[in-house]
């Protein structure tokens, strides 16, 4: 591999570093809060209120049934909004962090499901309100969950970064076609695959181990 | 209802001071669909006493212990607390009430990403009392159900009797005037359940802690309540004072729940029984109070000349009180005998049952 493709490599993981990296976060930020609105307001629920919760669904999943490719290009004025531009890296975190944050909610709300309803119980006899049982029980609980889920968005996010190509913002799918599948350069592919490979399995290691750090279920 | 109305009653009121009630029940009323899990009930829970609430599963137990700190709400009814109305109470205005009430459940609900000492001084962060206090209180209710050395451990950790010290603890520790104890020893084993039941009761004793407990059990009934209520299809059958309620039960229910722990006749005897006259007749004899502390059996010999035979039965002492069953065999063939050997019995108000016949009662 030439010097120069060596160097496109490398800014190349860096490009797919910072889209996962960033709007994975994003999705964290915004999905965990989601989740938490989905099993708070759904009927049982801690603020019950199926109106909001019909609504919440619903957007999350209108969302969620749109192919990313399309999703990347229907939300280039969205995009131009937030970032100024429609092309490069940075307008790529918009997208995703858009495609992923519902996809996130649902994960989390999962996790956030499977708490105990007895936990929740304990805490309003206690006398604590809402947000005590979110602080203390839901959250804390559903951790390790919560952090599997987190693990799984930023895999997926690696997958779906490679079509941002697609608006100009590089990263490791965007070499990969460019140079390893239009130019043949095998050795570009090949370098790709190997780096994804690697980057998975260093995500899902570090998610694995945090987990076994958090998990107290016995 | 069969109220037992009885000395043992006035016996828990302190003369001087007239106890107050922590818990009053006017008319309680709630239906879940076409099921009226409350038909109307009315108790009250006095100061410093242990009422057990018994009944079958789905008598409406549940629901009615969750109405006591607003978990639940009653369609109709009342729920006095410390003589303030609650029912009708928004959330926000119960939260700081439910702080006056602690609970324990069946499955403990231990919080299982905190530690022990964090899971019991959460009311106390509930609260918002300062770090040091909260791990101070945690560590004197570790120290008083005897789990120190578990402070800085994880629930998953401990075996389910140290769970149960583990949420009695933390039911303790916003110091509450009320202790609501949901089938606290249902998922225990029997050893385990009574270190679990001599707590609460020391805990009744030594903080005066008023204690509204509910269970399918009657042993648990026996071993620390103070009172009981009998509960089906949503209304109490039967209340009052255990040891009462256990000598002379009222209702068909509390008889079939009282069932596995009352004496019953040996079954290869009762197998033998036959309700045509034999060559002896087997009576059940129950006593309590001061029929049973009196020298009854010598008494019966000397006033009704004639064998008789003890088969089975015994004293036992509830809330010290002794309360019993005596199985006797009176030979038969003489109506008379057995009639008079009835009537001394009824005398000494104890109560007399004739369960039938057989050849021979050994």
């Amino acid at each position: 591999m030439s010097p120069i493709l060596f160097e496109l490599l490398l800014r190349s993981i860096w490009e797919t570093v910072l889209m996962t990296a960033a709007s994975g976060l994003i999705s964290l930020v915004f999905g965990l809060p989601l989740g938490l609105a989905l099993i708070a307001t759904e009927r049982g629920g801690i603020a019950e209120s199926p109106w909001v919760n019909r609504v919440l669904a619903a957007v999350i999943n209108g969302f969620r049934s749109v192919p990313f490719i399309i999703l990347l290009v229907a939300l280039i004025p969205v995009t131009r909004l937030i970032v100024g531009t429609s092309i490069g890296t940075w307008a790529a975190i918009v997208p995703l962090s858009i495609a992923a944050t519902p996809y996130y909610a649902r994960i989390a709300e999962v996790s956030l499901r499977e708490v105990d309803h007895g936990l929740i119980e304990a805490a309003r006899a206690m006398g604590g309100n809402r947000w005590t049982i979110v602080r203390e029980v839901l959250v804390p609980e559903a951790l390790p969950g919560i952090v599997v889920g987190f693990t799984v968005t930023l895999v997926t996010l690696v997958g779906a970064s490679a079509m941002a190509g697609a608006i100009g913002a590089g990263g490791l799918g965007d070499l990969a076609i460019r140079y390893g599948y239009q130019r043949f350069e095998t050795s570009v592919m090949i370098a790709v695959v190997i780096v994804l490979i690697i980057l998975v399995c260093g995500i899902q290691w570090v998610g694995d181990r945090l987990v076994a750090r958090l998990d107290r279920r016995g | 209802m069969n109220q037992h109305v009885t000395a043992a009653i006035e016996n828990t009121d302190d003369a001087d001071a007239p106890a107050q009630d922590v818990v009053r029940l006017v008319e309680l009323k709630r239906r879940f669909g076409a099921t009226a899990a409350l038909d109307g009930i009315s108790l009250t829970v006095r100061k410093g006493e242990i009422l057990g609430i018994i009944g079958r599963s789905g008598a409406g137990k549940s629901t009615l212990i969750r109405c006591l700190n607003g978990l639940e709400r009653p369609d109709t009814g009342e729920v006095f607390i410390e003589g303030r109305e609650i029912s009708r109470l928004r959330e926000r205005d119960l939260q700081p009430l439910r702080r006056r009430i602690g609970m324990i459940f069946q499955h403990f609900n231990l919080l299982s990403a905190k530690t022990v000492e964090d899971n019991v001084a959460l009311p106390l962060k509930i609260e918002g009392r300062p770090k040091a206090e909260r791990l101070k209180r945690a560590a004197e209710l570790l120290d008083l159900v005897g789990l120190s050395e578990k402070a800085k451990a994880y629930p998953a950790s401990l075996s389910g009797g140290q769970k149960q010290r583990v949420g009695i603890a933390r039911a303790l520790a916003a110091r509450p005037a009320l202790l609501l104890s949901d089938e606290a020893t249902s998922a225990l084993d029997p050893e385990t359940t009574r270190s679990i039941l001599a707590l609460i009761k020391d805990i009744n004793r030594q903080l005066d802690l008023t204690i509204l407990l509910i269970t399918h059990e009657m042993e648990v009934i026996r071993s620390i309540a103070d009172r009981v209520a009998v509960i089906d299809a949503g209304r109490i059958v039967e209340q009052g004072p255990v040891w009462s309620v256990f000598a002379d039960p009222q209702s068909g229910i509390t008889k079939r729940l009282l069932g596995a722990i009352r004496p019953q006749l040996p079954p290869e005897l009762a197998a033998r029984l036959r309700p045509s006259a034999g060559a002896q007749t087997i009576l059940r004899v129950d006593v309590a109070g001061e029929a049973a502390r009196g020298p009854l059996l010598s008494d019966l010999a000397r006033a009704v000349p004639g064998a008789f035979r003890l088969v089975h039965g015994g004293i036992d002492h509830i809330q010290q009180q002794p309360v019993g069953t005596l199985f006797l065999s009176i030979p038969g063939g003489d109506a008379g005998h057995l009639a008079e050997v009835i009537a001394f019995l009824k005398s000494r108000e104890a109560r007399v049952e004739v369960l039938g016949h057989v050849a021979d009662p050994v």
